[in-house]
């Protein structure tokens, strides 16, 4: 199962990334077989709509979870309607190792 | 021109467009239900929820709720009757979904799914969860005002809307206790 993350950088000691819409990376970790990989967020800079595009890109990577700090209101929507779960974290500094760490957790 | 309606909060969209009686004459006018109609309906017939719990679970005002429900088991046992088709569209809501918060990572997480069950974290896998919107929320905290600015707080006066009383430390209008944050929106 396919899992997105924001991320701040392009490796696993980098924090996760607070906003949805404008993160520097969206990092795709799929539990399945432990790959991952770092994509640089194409719309970090667009004037609007940086959220609906975010969606629309991880939506076409299949994936079935995304964990970041917050999501904006037009987001939240888009997610819910493609049965997507959405997860926030709001401690401060959580890193990449550490967050895929507490997915494989699950049994 | 009636004054702005307050935005509801309806949990999920119903997932279907409507209902249409078997074997009836396709001429008939629909009847549209609106969604925060579909969600008093949820709430009160299907979740058995009171009328006043209800209220707090929308956003709205009891009386406001009553108006809703009321005319949302109008419609439905209009079209019941004689009959006509069903179509849910249109009304003043916005949509939010149930938050579940974990204590042992201390993520929140939603469930797009409300079939099913959650019984563990969906990050950590943890079973230390609890839902938000379920708190029973104390029906005593309806019947006080606060200030959203100092956070004073009094006895709610009937007869004077919480929104039109003053605060006696910082002057600013005050709410009804358990109002959630997002309000009018135009």
């Amino acid at each position: 199962m396919k899992v997105a993350i924001t991320s701040t950088g392009n490796n696993l000691d980098a924090a996760l990334d607070s906003r949805f819409g404008r993160c520097s990376y969206f990092v795709i970790f799929d539990t399945e077989n432990q790959s991952v990989e770092f994509i640089p967020n194409p719309n970090k800079d667009v004037i609007e709509g940086a959220g609906p595009a975010s969606v629309q890109l991880v939506a076409s990577r299949e994936v079935k979870k995304v964990v970041s700090g917050e999501f904006g209101a037009k987001v939240k929507n888009l997610f819910d309607s493609l049965k997507i779960q959405l997860i926030l974290l709001s401690e401060r500094d959580k890193k990449i190792r550490e967050i895929i760490e507490l997915l494989n957790q699950q049994n | 021109m009636p004054r702005p309606k307050l935005i509801r909060r309806v949990n999920n969209p119903p997932g279907f467009k409507g209902f249409m009686p078997i074997g009836a004459s396709k001429e008939e006018n629909p009847v549209v239900l609106n969604y925060e109609e579909f969600e008093a309906i949820r709430l009160c017939d299907y979740l058995l929820y009171g009328q006043v719990r209800a209220s707090q679970i929308m956003g709205v005002s009891r009386p406001t709720f009553t108006r809703i429900y009321e005319s949302a088991r109008r419609k439905v046992a209009e079209a019941f009757v004689k009959p006509k088709p069903i179509i849910f569209e249109g009304g003043k809501v916005y949509f939010d979904s149930e938050w579940l918060f974990c204590r042992n990572c201390g993520c929140w997480f939603n469930h797009p799914e409300k079939e099913k069950d959650i019984m563990y974290c969906t990050l950590c896998g943890s079973e230390n969860i609890e839902h938000f919107h379920d708190e029973m929320q104390d029906i005593q905290t309806y019947t006080i005002c606060i200030c959203p600015g100092c956070g004073y707080e009094k006895e709610h006066t009937p007869g004077i809307p919480c929104n039109r009383d003053v605060c006696p430390e910082c002057n600013q209008f005050m709410v009804r206790k358990g109002t959630p944050v997002l309000r009018r929106m135009g």
